[in-house]
């Protein structure tokens, strides 16, 4: 092909182990679901690590790692891929899900709720036993390697009911359920990620209890494991605690006046 | 209004005064009490003063001649002691006494003119209870596990549901440090429940006053010593507050009560340590103990909260599908149970349970009431127990209990005080019970021609795919833009780039809600074309697929409005929906404010990018009590609309009105109306309203 292609498949590979602090077998259970190219669908609320995971079971196999952040204009050519115009001709360019299957990647879309309709057409075939796409602007079928994965992710917290999965989409998945760890795991994973003392990590998760509290409550979301991340390293910069919750967390949870004020009493509550 | 008539500087005489008080309040003066004494009195005062008394006597005698009264006469002493715009505030506090609590406590309220006067100055430095209450009630939320209300009150306490805080606080001079007086007794309060304050017998605690507040201040150095651990920037606050230093007698109690595994049981061990002289020194944020009310309120929990767990481990142990009882066990997960902050991690037979929300909840709630799962709170309850047939037990909490009660409270405009009367409406949602069953049925026959008509039209009006081209990526190329590129390029033109067909969805994000007027005007024709009206606009409303709701109204009286239920947001349109619709029929008055403010809430709950109001009603809005009828009422209905505009709506009035009333510019001004004036034409005319206001 004399397509530009959208990426080597060398770059798309995980170098370095990233740290990630497994919970409750999810490891496990995922290298079980490769081994039998069986789909995943990881659930759970949003920063609580389910990007981190692929990145590190990506790693683990040993395969590239292919991400798409699907949004609402998402379509399937965009995934498959299209013609482009160039000076004297037309050429094909490999969509990322086209690119993945052929060279046996993990496919990850983040928020597959998010995608048009009508991208079920090209995940349905790949996701159940036929495991091929069919590319209908050329003709062609691409046949999925084993070593190729497709896994997906949904967060059932805070789309409308109008996003909701489909059943045929959910049903054709093996789906791990993420949740925010356990508070001393996940102040573990605060203090090795950001850079602060084990004393501000837990102090922070208890902020983040704090607005999960608060969660339907005036608050759609409670502060996630990477907002204390974040939070986390502005602290390890030299960030006055107190100054490092509000950029971080509390401006980052709600536009709200009150709910704002609220949110920095908790912080200066805990810190 | 009252200063109309003469518009001249000169004071009024007091015969003039007089004979305006026997035109606006004649109801309460008789030959042994007349006008003659306030009217003296205010003749002596400036005109401004006089125009001021007499305009808002006008507007208080309408809601009670004999507050008026009690307001004229102590006009002018208001007006010195507070000025004109202070003394306005305290006759529309007085008002809203009376609204609440009726004519006695208003009255109370007015004569107590130099405790109000206090209370005003006071406030303008300090804090109220209204200016905290919506940053400290997610606060507190924050903080706990189990959500406490948050109300006024003389003092500080909790009855371990309710944290009450003081009305206001003026202690230093700042607002910050009176804020933190606030929070910090919030949170003390929120400490005496989550770390068992209440968790004694009742024969355990001291009887005395004196003894009871030496107890809630023990609790306070106890409580401190857990927020240091815990909430490390609160107790910073705390040492901040905590003035005057304790007497030395406290020493070693204090030292005790700051170990890790302190509880209620130490701190009635430290008091009968304490000498008798002691005394508590006072500290702004340190509440009463209610012992009764807050042991009685959480017997009342404890036993309610027993049977919601059993029930629901029944629902778990059948949901597992299992005939015997699983065997839950609520380990602790952390090792700091003795703090009070263990995490319990539920283990079903050795492996670990996530248990559903409303279970962890439950647990959490009778952990910080027992401090242990006792054995037989985790025996399932069996189907005796469990509401049989019923379905699922209500899991929502304060959802379902909102419908149980099924009232609701909403505010009212009276434009005559320019403020709202409080929680003045009374408003009962219910269902309309279902008419004649082959009513749409006829009425589709009866238009049938005009069905098809309406169908099409909104067909072409539905989200479809359209083909955009000449774009500058998409899905195909397109291959009329490619050549004439191609055709540019070729004679020495630029590239042109947009050479793509694009499927673009228009997508229709819409939730419309409907607000029938169910009124006893409509009665007769009018109501059959509202019926009639609604069978072919639900027609055409499922070929477009919007979300649409619609719900009826009626009324009597401020205490007994009425939202009828004809189709929810979550209906389907079918068979029972049908036959409600046939089933509307003419009711009671108009209050149409309060169905507003209630609709507009239902409709703002749903998620749409759109959200339409539409209201539907045959004139003005109309009630025989309180004065709706007339201007109140429109001025309401008008503001109603105004407050669901503000809150992201669009509403859209619809009148059957045969004279079109010179009032609807006035009502519906603020927002979009169209008067249909001929009845018969309503069914189809509706249907295309909605087209046009949609397409």
């Amino acid at each position: 092909m004399n397509a530009p292609q959208a990426a080597d498949a060398a770059a798309l590979m995980i170098e370095r182990e990233p740290f990630y602090r497994p919970v409750h077998g999810e490891v496990e259970l995922f290298v079980a679901a490769w081994r039998n190219r069986v789909p995943v669908l990881l659930k759970g609320p949003t920063g609580c690590g389910k990007t981190r995971f692929m990145e590190y079971m990506a790693w683990r196999l040993g395969r590239p790692l292919v991400t798409v952040s699907c949004h609402d204009d998402l379509t399937a050519a965009d995934l498959v891929g299209r013609y482009l115009v160039t000076a004297s001709e037309t050429v094909w360019v490999d969509g990322p899900m086209a690119h993945a299957v052929r060279i046996g990647a993990l496919l990850y879309l983040d928020e597959i709720v998010e995608a048009r309709k009508d991208t079920t057409v090209v995940i349905h075939p790949l996701a159940d036993d036929r495991r091929s796409l069919f590319i209908e602007k050329r003709g062609e079928v691409l046949k999925a390697p084993p070593e190729f994965m497709l896994a997906i992710s949904y967060n059932p917290g805070y789309q409308s009911v109008l996003k909701e999965l489909k059943h045929s989409t959910r049903q054709r998945f093996v789906a791990i359920d993420f949740d925010y760890p356990a508070a001393d795991i996940e102040a573990g994973i605060v203090a090795r990620e950001s850079g602060v003392d084990p004393m501000t990590a837990e102090r922070l998760v208890r902020l983040a209890h704090m607005t999960r509290n608060l969660k339907g409550n005036g608050l759609d979301e409670g502060a996630s494991t990477r907002l204390l991340v974040h939070a986390g390293k502005l602290i390890a910069q030299g960030v006055a605690p107190r100054a490092a919750c509000t950029g971080a967390i509390a401006l980052a949870l709600t536009d709200e006046r009150e709910m704002l004020a609220a949110v920095n009493e908790l912080v200066s509550a805990v810190f | 209004m009252s200063s109309s008539a003469q518009s001249s500087e000169t004071p009024l005489a007091a015969a003039a005064l007089e004979e305006r008080f026997e035109e606006l309040i004649g109801a309460v003066l008789s030959s042994r009490r007349t006008a003659a004494g306030i009217a003296q009195t205010l003749s002596a005062e400036p005109r401004a003063l006089q125009d001021f008394a007499m305009r808002w006597v006008a507007v208080t005698a309408k809601t009670s001649p004999e507050l008026a009264y009690q307001f004229a006469a102590l006009a002018p002493q208001a007006v010195a002691e507070l000025g004109l715009a202070g003394a306005e505030r305290w006759l529309l506090a007085a008002m809203d006494v009376y609204d609440r609590e009726g004519l006695h406590r208003a009255s109370a309220q007015l004569k107590d003119l130099a405790a109000y006067a206090a209370r005003m100055r006071e406030r303008g430095r300090g804090v109220a209870f209204e200016d905290v209450v919506r940053v400290l009630d997610p606060f507190v939320a924050g903080l706990s596990g189990r959500r406490l209300r948050l109300e006024p009150a003389d003092t500080a306490w909790t009855d371990t549901a309710t944290l009450f805080l003081p009305t206001h606080v003026a202690l230093f001079e700042e607002r910050e440090a009176n804020f933190r007086v606030y929070k910090l007794c919030a949170a003390l309060l929120w400490a005496q429940t989550r770390y068992g304050t209440f968790n004694l017998e009742p024969g355990a605690y001291p009887r005395s006053q004196h003894a009871q507040a030496l107890l809630a201040f023990l609790e306070t150095l106890r409580l401190a010593a857990k927020l240091e651990r815990r909430l490390p920037g609160l107790h910073r606050d705390y040492l901040a507050l905590a003035q005057p230093a304790p007497g030395a007698e406290f020493g070693p109690a204090a030292e005790r009560l700051r170990a890790p595994g302190a509880s209620v049981a130490d701190s009635v061990a430290e008091l009968a340590r304490l000498p008798a002289s002691a005394h508590a020194p006072s500290w702004p944020f340190v509440g009463r103990l209610d012992l009764e009310r807050a042991l009685a309120v959480r017997t009342e929990r404890v036993e309610r909260e027993k049977g919601a767990l059993r029930r629901a481990l029944a629902k778990l142990q059948r949901d597992e599908g299992r005939s015997e009882a699983p065997a839950i066990d609520f380990e602790a997960a952390r090792d700091d149970k003795a703090d009070g902050n263990a995490e319990f991690a539920p283990m079903l037979e050795g492996r670990p349970l996530a248990p559903p929300p409303e279970v962890a909840s439950l647990v959490e709630s009778i952990m910080q009431d027992l401090g242990e799962i006792p054995e037989d709170y985790l025996e399932p309850a069996g189907e005796g127990g469990y509401r049989a047939g019923g379905g699922e037990p209500p899991e929502t909490g304060g959802q379902a209990e909102a419908d149980e009660t099924g009232l609701r409270l909403y505010d009212e405009w009276d434009y005559r005080r320019r403020h709202y009367r409080k929680q003045w409406c009374v408003l009962r949602e219910r269902d309309v019970h279902p008419g004649d069953p082959s009513f749409a049925a006829r009425t589709l026959e009866r238009y049938r021609a005009q069905v098809r008509s309406l169908r099409r039209s909104f067909e072409a009006l539905r989200g479809e795919d359209k083909r955009l081209r000449g774009e500058p990526y998409g899905d195909d190329i397109d291959l009329d833009a490619l050549v004439r590129a191609r055709a540019e390029l070729a004679a020495g033109g630029e590239l042109v780039e947009r050479t793509f067909v694009r499927r673009a969805r228009h997508e229709r994000d819409m939730a419309v809600l409907f607000m029938v007027d169910m009124s006893g005007s409509t009665k007769g024709w009018i109501n059959d074309c509202e019926r009639e009206a609604l069978v072919l606009l639900c027609e055409a409303l499922e070929v477009l697929g919007d979300r649409y709701a619609i719900y009826g109204f009626s009324g009597i009286t401020h205490k007994r409005c009425e939202a009828y239920r004809v189709k929810r947001f979550d209906e389907r349109y079918d068979a029972l929906v049908r036959e409600r619709i046939a089933g509307i029929q003419p009711l009671d008055y108009t209050r149409m404010g309060a169905a507003i403010r209630h609709l507009s809430q239902i409709l703002a709950a749903e998620e749409a990018r759109t959200r339409l109001l539409v209201t539907l009603s045959d004139g003005k809005p109309d009630d025989f009590s309180d004065g709706y009828r007339g201007e109140y009422g429109i001025e309401d209905t008008r503001q109603a609309l105004i407050e669901a505009k503000r809150a992201g709506i669009h509403p859209f009035c619809i009148t059957i009105d045969r004279e079109a009333g010179e009032y609807l510019p006035r009502m519906y001004g603020a927002v979009n109306y169209t008067v249909v004036s001929d009845v018969a034409r309503l069914p189809l005319k509706l249907a295309e309203l909605y087209r046009r206001l949609t397409a």
